[in-house]
């Protein structure tokens, strides 16, 4: 496969590419959806095939093919450069590349079972038992269960030298129940809405422990359909875990997109309120937010050896005790904008041009406890668990819905709150961020549904994130 | 016959009386434009193609996908997933292939487009940016052209080719952006230039913003707001799959809209796109979903189809089994009114150009959150008297569209984005009664 991508390259320079580099790649992914105890869908797809880049002037070319033939992959580096060239009838300024070393290596996932090597009617049998379990609890109308697998092997070459072979492999899943009212849905999720993933094997599912979490889920859901609604107001918030990895995903890890911010993607995706001449400057949130954008974290789900430009994966700081001091860059936007490369660009399999992508941007942890964050409260809400999610082209103003919440009053857990929500602008949530959790509570979750570019492609990316409460934030937003 | 046909032949030829089977081919070309700054700066191409086989052994189902189609490559792709299907319970609402029937002899297709060069869609980008001088340009100029092949073993044996272009942008000035959308079959319809007018038109307009207090006001919609409107009212609503699991509002037989909407799906009309069968192989008609306000008809496929007593509309897609079935060539009834007239008939209100971002709180109350974007206008006593920063509204789309709501429906009728892609729906603009904003620039 080497072979292929080297063809690619050749191919592209031949025709006249300032620098060319190319992905072989072959994938497989399995999924696995079970509702009410039947498997819905068992589908495998595999998929293999060479996408070549190469840069003329202000514009890169791209080309994918699925023939692995050296034939067509040296004539994909051709029409590569008919496509940059065709690119100089509406020109800007020369893109350049940042340096990077050029790495003769190889990467491995760590994982201790080989997901598709575990027997299928293994995995069903479980997703089967868990929607079970849940529908045992009435009121439950919807039980759901799902599994995906993804293995991916590719080669990487570029003109510069580079070759690299890496091998990743990610696994997850979820459950969910959905409880069916007259006038509305609830539903509770498993280990959190649209499931968790991670970079590892099968084992990444037995940790999970779906099975004995089931219950209460359902159990969550049918409560839900008659708790009092989320009150309207102004008060302090908690938020689990995941919801705020969900919150840092949306209002920091694509606000420090350095593409985003250069206006690179400000048709689809849009840009960002954050301004490179305040890199360093800017007040992102309070002293507690200190968040990292690191690509070696072991399991978690944005973790690799090295980016599809050949740059290694490697730790950067985004935001340091509440200041903006990072991006999120690759080779040819850090040429732009004077910084050095982060080994932050992926494509979304072969036929993907590779774009600046999350890695696993996330909170440092604080040295709290949720325990101790409730025993604060004096008066707030604790949400969990995303259910809807909407913000701004800018990454300002957004709007949360969590599944589930609890009232806070003098330190305890009050009554279950249904249809919670809240809204805030971005610096000021963030400033608003008073304590945070840690220890334990602090995990690494995955997110394997981000969406960018045109044509659109998906990454998968990991948020570090334990509880915390934000103080006097806007909750309750009705339709 | 086609190499696309043979393919699917051949797979099929390689399950043989193993299990029923249904083997569905693609092969075509994506290529795609992108410009921001007022340059191109991502260009790019690929050549598709893939195979998707669905087998059910005894009622056991399991379905595979591979790019690969080479003897070997797709006999292991068959023998794979019969194993898997062997391995599985059988599925209760399996509801068999679909019978051989004949497909509308209607084909959307124009050869141009599908082999369009690199330098087309630059001419088409450098059209919508020459309009913008002094202005930054961001945007794509796409086209896709490519053959969908179906064959089952229960004997029906299909084949449609089709195409599609867009150029879709913003101009921006250094306070606003204004967008501008067209979709068309063939390349040769796109107008880079009159899109490129649009939206500098909306920038230019909007570059002096104000903060307006959110509530509830009366809104005149463009057509890509109505078009993001109609998409989720299908995805979380319409969609018999969702009915049947008791997530949607629809009822069918009842009045549920404003007696001036009307929807319906229908990929034989001229404007319409794609080929003229589903993904299960059943032909394509036209399927009226809304008629007089009235829920007519939901999208089938032949899963809900069996389980709710009824036949197929022809709406199946790949993933449906999980998604449900949605329709891709959707039309919304168009009125008498120009925008203009539909404006002058409102005394305190905004003329909305694009929802963005929108995210829906529950399926079966259709509530559903997002922002405005790339341009949006107040306008007093029938006049656009200014613009506003962006506003987010929480609305629920049944509702906003319930009986006595709709004030005017536009002429104007076109393809327009919505929130899940270009392509799927023409609709005009239309004003409602009233529309619900719950934040602002500042929250």
């Amino acid at each position: 496969m080497f072979d292929l991508a080297q063809a690619a390259v050749e191919g592209a320079l031949a025709a006249g590419a300032a620098y060319a580099d190319a992905r072989a790649i072959v994938s497989k992914q399995e999924t696995i959806d079970v509702l009410n105890q039947n498997a819905e869908s068992v589908d495998h797809t595999e998929k293999a095939g060479v996408g070549v880049r190469a840069l003329i002037g202000s514009s890169w070319g791209f080309f994918a093919t699925a023939k692995l033939t050296d034939a067509s992959a040296r004539a994909a580096g051709e029409r590569a450069i008919e496509i940059a060239n065709a690119s100089a009838e509406v020109a800007g300024p020369p893109l350049e590349l940042a340096d990077v070393p050029v790495a003769d290596a190889s990467y491995e996932t760590p994982h201790d079972e080989d997901p598709f090597s575990v027997p299928l009617s293994e995995k069903v049998d479980m997703l089967v038992a868990v929607s079970a379990a849940m529908q045992r609890v009435p009121g439950i109308g919807l039980a759901r269960g799902s599994l995906r697998f993804w293995d991916t092997s590719k080669w990487f070459t570029s003109s510069q030298g580079h070759r690299i072979h890496q091998h990743v492999v990610e696994s997850g899943g979820g459950l969910d129940a959905t409880a069916i009212g007259e006038a509305e849905t609830q539903r509770r999720s498993y280990p959190q809405s649209f499931g968790q993933y991670e970079t590892g094997g099968y084992e990444v599912v037995r940790r999970w422990d779906f099975p004995g979490k089931a219950g209460r889920v359902a159990e969550e859901a049918a409560a839900l359909l008659t708790a009092p609604e989320c009150p309207e107001g102004e008060m302090d918030l908690i938020l689990e875990g995941s919801q705020l990895g969900l919150q840092i995903h949306e209002s920091v890890g694509h606000a420090i997109e350095l593409d985003r911010i250069l206006g690179w993607e400000a048709a689809f995706a849009g840009t960002s309120f954050l301004e490179l001449s305040k890199l360093g400057s800017f007040r992102y949130g309070s002293p507690l937010m200190s968040i990292i954008a690191d690509a070696t974290i072991p399991g978690a789900l944005g973790t690799f050896g090295f980016d599809d430009e050949g740059t290694p994966g490697q730790r950067v700081d985004v935001v340091r005790e509440g200041i903006w001091v990072g991006v999120l860059s690759g080779r040819d936007s850090a040429a732009a904008a004077g910084l050095p490369p982060g080994g932050m660009v992926r494509g979304d399999g072969y036929n993907r041009l590779p774009m600046a992508r999350m890695t696993n941007v996330g909170l440092l942890p604080g040295d709290s406890s949720l325990e101790e964050i409730i025993g604060d409260t004096r008066d707030g809400i604790y949400m969990a668990t995303n259910r809807s999610w909407s913000i701004d082209d800018k990454r300002l103003n957004f709007q949360f819905g969590a599944e589930i919440a609890w009232e806070v009053k003098r330190g305890k857990l009050g009554r279950m709150l249904r249809n919670p929500t809240y809204t805030g602008i971005t610096p000021r949530f963030w400033a608003a961020m008073d304590m945070l959790a840690g220890g334990d509570e602090w995990v690494h979750w995955g997110t394997p549904n981000c969406g960018k570019g045109q044509p659109i492609q998906v990454a998968h990316t990991g948020h570090s994130a334990a509880p915390a409460r934000f103080r006097e934030v806007r909750v309750g937003v009705k339709g | 016959m086609s190499r696309y046909l043979d393919l699917a032949d051949q797979v099929l030829g390689l399950v043989g009386d193993r299990g029923e089977a249904e083997v569905l081919v693609y092969g075509g070309i994506e290529a795609l434009t992108r410009f921001a700054n007022s340059f191109i700066h991502q260009n790019v191409g690929e050549e598709q193609l893939s195979v998707t086989l669905k087998v059910a052994v005894d009622g056991r189902v399991s379905s595979a996908t591979s790019t690969q189609t080479d003897d070997d490559a797709l006999r292991r792709l068959v023998d794979a997933t019969i194993e898997a299907a062997r391995l599985r319970s059988v599925d209760p609402d399996w509801p068999g292939l679909a019978a051989p029937a004949v497909v509308p002899a209607v084909e959307h297709y124009d050869e141009a487009t599908h082999f369009a060069s690199p330098a087309e869609r630059a001419a088409v980008v450098k059209a919508f940016v020459d309009v913008g001088p002094g202005l930054k340009a961001a945007g794509y100029c796409g086209t896709e052209g490519g053959t969908v092949a179906f064959v089952n073993s229960a004997g029906q044996r299909v084949e449609g080719r089709s195409t599609r272009s867009t150029i879709d942008g913003i101009h921006q000035t250094g306070t606003s952006a204004g967008s501008g959308h067209q979709t068309a079959g063939r390349l040769a319809e796109l107008d880079g230039a009159a899109v490129g007018s649009v939206a500098r038109r909306r920038a230019v307009e909007s570059a002096e913003a104000f903060d307006l207090e959110p509530g509830e006001y009366e809104v005149v919609l463009a057509p890509e707001c109505v078009a993001t409107m109609v998409v989720f009212l299908c995805a979380y609503g319409l969609n018999a799959k969702q009915v049947a699991e008791g997530q949607s509002f629809a009822e069918v037989g009842k009045q549920q809209f404003d007696d001036r909407v009307a929807i319906w799906d229908d990929a034989t009309g001229p404007g319409a796109l794609g080929v003229l069968f589903d993904a299960e192989g059943t032909p394509k008609r036209r399927v009226e979903l809304v008629t007089g306000g009235v829920t007519a008809s939901l999208a089938h496929d032949r899963r809900t189809a069996r389980k709710l007593d009824t036949e197929s509309t022809g709406h199946a897609v790949p993933g449906g089994e999980t998604w449900g079935a949605f329709p891709t060539n959707l039309f919304v009834g168009v009125g008498g009114e120009t925008v203009e007239e539909m404006i002058a008939a409102v005394e305190r209100g905004l003329y909305v150009s694009t929802f963005n971002y929108n995210r829906v709180l529950d399926p079966k109350t259709q509530v559903v959150t997002g922002l405005t974007r790339n341009g949006t206008f107040m306008i007093t006593n029938g006049e656009i008297t200014g613009s506003v920063t962006n506003l987010r509204y929480t609305q629920s789309f049944v509702e906003a569209l319930g009986p006595g709501r709709v004030l005017g429906l536009g002429s104007d009728s076109r393809f327009a984005a919505s929130e899940f892609g270009d392509g799927l729906i023409h609709t005009p603009s239309v004003r409602l009664a009233s529309w619900n904003f719950t934040g602002g620039a500042e929250g």
